[in-house]
């Protein structure tokens, strides 16, 4: 053992296997510090992640052995479950707002802010990110939405004389679902608002000192021409967040609106799982929903990096 | 201390004629930009600046048509009137408030230890199999616990854990996100002065812990400010049917579909779900710019 401690040269001409075998040992240390993660890492977050493919195949109620059913579930979900449809089209549409919109707004509100004064810019950060903080304020929306002519919109608007009778944003299929998105937009600039935020203070000063001298004449060129093109690991991470946070939109609705919403109007592919999955313990059903969810966020985020990857080169 | 001071003052003078050699918007472009964001910053504060207001309102001043924005006669009613709500329930609501604590400790602490650990080792050390697992964290970055629950409910069910503190605690430990920020952080430390501590014959555990971890103290406020946001809105769902392990976010829940009646109350206990997260993230500001600045992705 103790002149194998030396991972030097002569050793890799044993073979690669036998040599990454003793790396493997010479580094046992790094394995340890990295095991309490990466336990629990596999059992919570991993193994769920993977099982929702085999578990998609099955038919299981959590009491009964899980039943192989091969891909019967699949065909259901995308020939016979209207509902899925209608989760997968909401999904979208969710996912359009609170993906790229969302992501935008983050990013010129945090090159606005990066102009300002220091407390003002620890004020406005503080302002944008506190929402996405609070998962305890649908009842302030559920006052200012209500139904009633007590509700505040409804009651402002009725004042103007725009609305003739109270209108019920909460349960009126026309209004859930941009009620819902713009709850969401509310609380959607989390930690990629921040990341992108911090990248602002990255930029190295004298690359603008630079470009003032060059010709740059105004904000814009500055934005298109500096600041985007070095801050790319950035923007990287904040899609990543933002991707993860758009796909798996479906709490807001089901406290503001209910689970099931009036006619599914803000049904997203998350509702959908989690009907199935801690309402009705069709777990096979549910794992082959969740199963979609991932397989979309993955191609996702595999479409936004190479899109990305492409602008920055 | 004297020379130090000195060279600071040059420094700040040497941005100040930085932003002068810069190019600068016009006045108007600056009072636009300013009314802008003002207008998108009241929007996103005022449902929390209602939900305080509201929780401060007597009664009297609760109902009135069409609602004041400010309060009158601020009391602590409704707060002290919480409690007593929840005292004809079976559970009092200090047992909610003690569960949310609790929790929230226990995560922040082990997820700060666990994180710790293995970020340094993925930024620092070299090992067979070291860029894989990079990829994989990056990759897994994407499943955070509110895709991943369902199937989460599966696995804690095979293993027994469904309605112990367990099935709220374990999963939130081994975050992404934050070996992510912890790695990408302490990646910024210099290896001189690991390799100095590795001549002095210390071991990884106390090169990690004496050295590494004390030097990335923004990171660790970072980390602390999201365990603790995610653990203090942690509502157990299916995972938890006993009473007395339910945490403070479902008993705000269960308060708010009382309905309107008692609106001094829900908002009395939204707002003690409130003011935490807030406070940590107020006082930890500064720390998340710096670490954040780390946070980007490089292939």
């Amino acid at each position: 053992m103790a002149k194998n401690v030396n991972p030097d040269a002569p050793l890799i001409k044993q073979g690669k296997w036998k040599y990454t075998w003793h790396m493997i040992k010479v580094n046992k240390g790094c394995y340890g510090l990295l095991a309490p993660f990466m336990i629990l890492f596999t059992i919570f977050t991993l193994v769920p992640v993977v099982m929702s493919l085999p578990m998609g195949f099955t038919n299981f109620n959590m009491i009964q052995a899980p039943k192989w059913v091969g891909f019967s579930n699949f065909y259901t979900l995308f020939l016979n479950d209207d509902t899925f449809l209608i989760a997968i089209r909401n999904t979208l549409i969710f996912a359009i707002f609170t993906g790229p919109f969302s992501y935008i707004l983050s990013f010129f509100i945090a090159w606005l802010i990066n102009e300002m004064h220091p407390f003002l810019k620890t004020l406005f950060t503080f302002v944008f990110y506190a929402p996405s903080m609070t998962t305890s304020v649908y009842v302030t929306w559920q006052l200012i939405l209500s139904g009633d002519s007590y509700g505040y919109i409804n009651a402002v608007m009725m004042d103007l004389g725009l609305f003739n009778s109270p209108q019920q944003f909460l349960t009126d299929t026309r209004f859930i679902l941009p009620v819902v998105i713009i709850v969401q937009l509310w609380i959607s600039m989390g930690a990629g608002f921040l990341a992108i935020r911090a990248g602002f203070q990255n930029i190295d000063k004298s690359m603008y000192e630079a470009g003032a001298i060059e010709g740059i004449k105004n904000r814009w060129q500055e934005l298109f021409s500096i600041t985007i093109p070095s801050m790319g690991p950035q923007l990287l991470f904040a899609a990543v967040m933002q991707i993860s946070q758009s796909f798996t939109v479906g709490v807001v609705g089901q406290n503001l609106v209910g689970l099931p919403s009036t006619d599914y109007a803000a049904h997203t592919i998350m509702n959908h799982a989690t009907d199935y999955g801690s309402i009705r313990y069709e777990m096979g059903y549910a794992s082959a929903i969740c199963f979609v969810l991932f397989a979309a966020m993955l191609l996702a985020n595999k479409g936004v990096n190479w899109l990305l990857g492409k602008y920055l080169d | 201390m004297a020379k130090r001071k000195k060279k600071q003052v040059s420094i700040e003078k040497l941005k100040v004629s930085d932003k002068r050699k810069r190019v600068n918007g016009s006045l108007g472009g600056d009072i636009v930009i300013f009314v802008f964001l003002t207008l998108l910053g009241l929007f996103m504060v005022f449902p929390l600046y209602y939900s305080v207001i509201q929780s401060l309102k007597p009664v009297e001043e609760l109902f009135v048509f069409p609602p004041k924005l400010y309060v009158l006669n601020p009391t602590t009613r409704n707060f002290s009137d919480m409690f007593s709500v929840a005292a004809s329930m079976w559970v009092p609501l200090s047992r909610y408030i003690f569960n949310s604590v609790f929790i929230t400790i226990v995560i922040c602490v082990c997820n700060l230890f666990v994180c710790c650990c293995a970020g340094f080792v993925l930024a620092k050390c070299k090992f067979p199999g070291d860029k894989a697992l990079n990829q994989l964290i990056v990759t897994s970055l994407l499943f955070a616990s509110n895709a991943t629950w369902i199937m989460q409910f599966l696995v804690m069910s095979k293993l027994h854990m469904i309605d112990t503190y367990w099935a709220l605690i374990l999963p939130s430990i081994a975050t992404p996100l934050g070996l992510f920020l912890m790695r990408q952080s302490m990646s910024t430390i210099h290896d001189s002065m690991i390799e100095a501590a590795k001549v002095d014959g210390a071991g990884l555990f106390r090169i990690c812990w004496q050295i590494v971890v004390p030097n990335s103290k923004p990171a660790l406020m970072t980390l602390i400010i999201f365990a603790f946001q995610g653990a203090w809105n942690l509502q157990g769902g299916s995972l938890i049917y006993s009473e007395e392990l339910k945490t403070l976010p479902t008993i705000v829940q269960q308060i708010t579909m009382a309905g309107l009646a008692r609106q001094g109350v829900t908002f009395a206990s939204a707002v003690l779900l409130l003011i935490p997260p807030l406070i940590v993230f107020l006082v930890a500001q500064s720390n998340v710019m710096e670490t954040m600045a780390n946070s980007g992705i490089k292939d």
